[in-house]
């Protein structure tokens, strides 16, 4: 079986840390724009406009493809890979795809603690190998007001808590991510992470991390994650904004109380604990009624949507909030 | 005197070469913008990476302008004064090119969305009424209107101080998180005010009349 339950003498996680110091690999090759930006009154400079040049190898995984695949486009994998709010790698998006690719994410090792009767660490890799993979190609809606279709792999969340019997107590799951500021720079500064208290924490409702679409995510496009997108292991909530999505996660704990989130303890007013997708609930500096979608298309094809209440998925989760004011819990 | 005819020979084609750089300097930015377009070079969401980039591109334009006529005095360099008007008006420009992609590619030109994002938004407001202020600055920089509004003129133009202090909050409240990037805008502007405050209170007296 592939849960370990641990017992008082085991390893403690940041043991398992591995000591490999971070390697910078910045992409030398700006091209013409950053000779440019020298030039003159150096407009250019600041914001990297580049795509990454090399990148930590994908490995191909074994699952279940979604049939019927839902009637959507989606967002090519360059792009996936390529547009990242992942601030422990920095704030621009293009950042992640840059500075995240010397992440040691092998071996991993997630620990299952706190209101359970089995608390235990499984090795993710192991793990990749027996759950059974399937793929959900679901759309992502970023707070930010642009969205995305992505092929996840993964596997629900609620199945694999199961096997560690949560117990009555267990109202909230909490999740947190790798913290390891040799080997992430925004961990290390403060102004490369955006401000942001690490480690990144979020959180749900037990019976949102129960919920059938809710997901752990290996891989995307049929491949391993890469590190960009939170690699080896994050999670996947597809009707609430893409901010709920941890990544890299090294421990999940179950709870009694609400637990803390890390956008909400930055900006308590702009960012709630839910942050369910709701087009009648704008953000304080911006609407939330349509989305940029991130198709295949280059700038001019670039089409605003409608942004859809739970993103689309209400009809599966809205039964979730029945009595409760979005307006105030949003 | 010898020395003063050779240098009064090489400071008028150096304010020459000075005014071409501010030209090329402006301008190279946004060839290679159009370049990056074509060659998909912006990235996942190009229209944010091309709204950002214009709009820091202004700021800069901007602190540029209101750097020149401190630096003139303290390198007793009058010629160089004379960069003040094709930089505001290259500023002018990037500041339209910002707003314009907001408009046309953020906002796919839907009239009422851009007319209630501008009411809710108030950093939107903040950027618009600095926009609005650099058009006054603009129109009013055709030299025939210059000498016609002789001293009025130049009061009108200080307003750049304004425009530069609202540039700088409508960057700052328009940012997801981190204030230090702004601030360190921010600081540079109120420096170089800081470094003409005469000039400044003797602008903000002459409206208590």
């Amino acid at each position: 079986m592939l849960i370990k339950n641990r017992s008082r003498g085991d390893v403690a996680e940041s043991q398992v840390t591995p000591e490999q110091a971070y390697v910078s690999r910045r992409s030398v090759i700006k091209g013409l724009g950053a000779g440019l930006g020298i030039t003159g009154i150096g407009l250019l400079g600041g914001h990297s406009l580049a795509f990454a040049a090399d990148e930590a190898p994908r490995k191909p995984l074994d699952f279940q493809p979604q049939k019927p695949a839902p009637d959507l486009i989606l967002t090519p994998d360059s792009k996936v890979t390529n547009h990242n709010n992942f601030y422990e790698f920095g704030t621009g998006k293009t950042d992640p795809a840059q500075n995240a690719q010397g992440l040691k994410t092998e071996p991993w090792i997630l620990t299952v603690e706190g209101e359970v009767e089995k608390p235990g660490t499984v090795d993710v890799w192991k793990l990749m190998g027996e759950i059974g993979l399937e793929e959900r190609i679901y759309r992502m809606r970023c707070v930010e007001a642009w969205s995305m279709v992505i092929p996840w792999v993964g596997f629900e969340l609620g199945k694999f808590l199961k096997q560690f019997a949560p117990t009555s107590r267990a109202k909230y799951v909490a999740f947190e991510t790798l913290y390891d500021p040799e080997q992430m720079p925004g961990q290390r500064n403060r102004y490369v992470g955006g401000g942001i208290d690490y480690p990144y924490v979020e959180g749900l409702r037990i019976d949102e991390a129960m919920h059938p679409l809710t997901i752990l995510s290996v891989g995307l496009y049929g491949k391993t994650l890469p590190p960009q997108n939170g690699a080896p292991i994050r999670l996947v909530v597809p009707w609430k904004y893409g901010f709920k999505g941890i990544k890299s996660i090294v421990k999940i704990r179950l709870v009694e109380e609400m637990p803390p989130t890390s956008w909400n303890r930055l900006l308590p007013k702009e960012y709630g604990f839910y942050a369910n997708v709701n087009p009648a609930v704008d953000h304080p500096r911006w609407s939330q009624a349509t989305e940029r979608f991130i198709g295949p298309g280059g700038l001019f094809s670039v089409k605003r949507q409608a942004t859809l209440p739970f993103n689309g998925y209400g009809e599966e989760v809205a039964a979730l909030y029945s009595n409760m004011d979005l307006r105030k819990f949003y | 005197m010898v020395v003063s005819t050779k240098s009064a020979a090489w400071r008028k084609p150096l304010a020459l070469a000075l005014q071409v750089a501010v030209h090329i300097g402006a301008a190279l930015p946004l060839l290679w913008l159009f370049y990056a377009i074509n060659a998909g070079r912006l990235g996942g969401d190009p229209v944010v990476e091309l709204i950002h980039y214009l709009g820091l591109g202004t700021l800069r334009l901007l602190l540029l302008t209101l750097l020149i006529s401190p630096l003139a005095r303290w390198l007793g360099y009058g010629q160089l004064n004379r960069l003040r008007r094709p930089l505001g008006l290259w500023a002018f420009a990037w500041a339209s090119l910002h707003f314009s992609a907001w408009m046309a590619l953020d906002l796919g030109f839907d009239w009422s969305l851009i007319g209630s994002e501008l009411v809710k938004r108030t950093y939107i407001l903040l950027g618009f009424s600095a926009w609005l202020m650099l058009l006054a600055l603009a129109i009013t920089s055709l030299p025939a209107l210059m000498r016609r509004m002789g001293k009025s003129w130049k009061k009108l133009h200080r307003l750049l101080y304004v425009v530069v202090l609202l540039a700088c909050w409508h960057f700052w409240w328009s940012v997801k998180s981190g204030w230090i990037e702004p601030a360190i805008y921010l600081c540079v502007a109120l420096l170089l005010l800081l470094w003409r405050r005469e000039g400044v209170s003797r602008w903000l007296r002459s409206f208590k009349r």
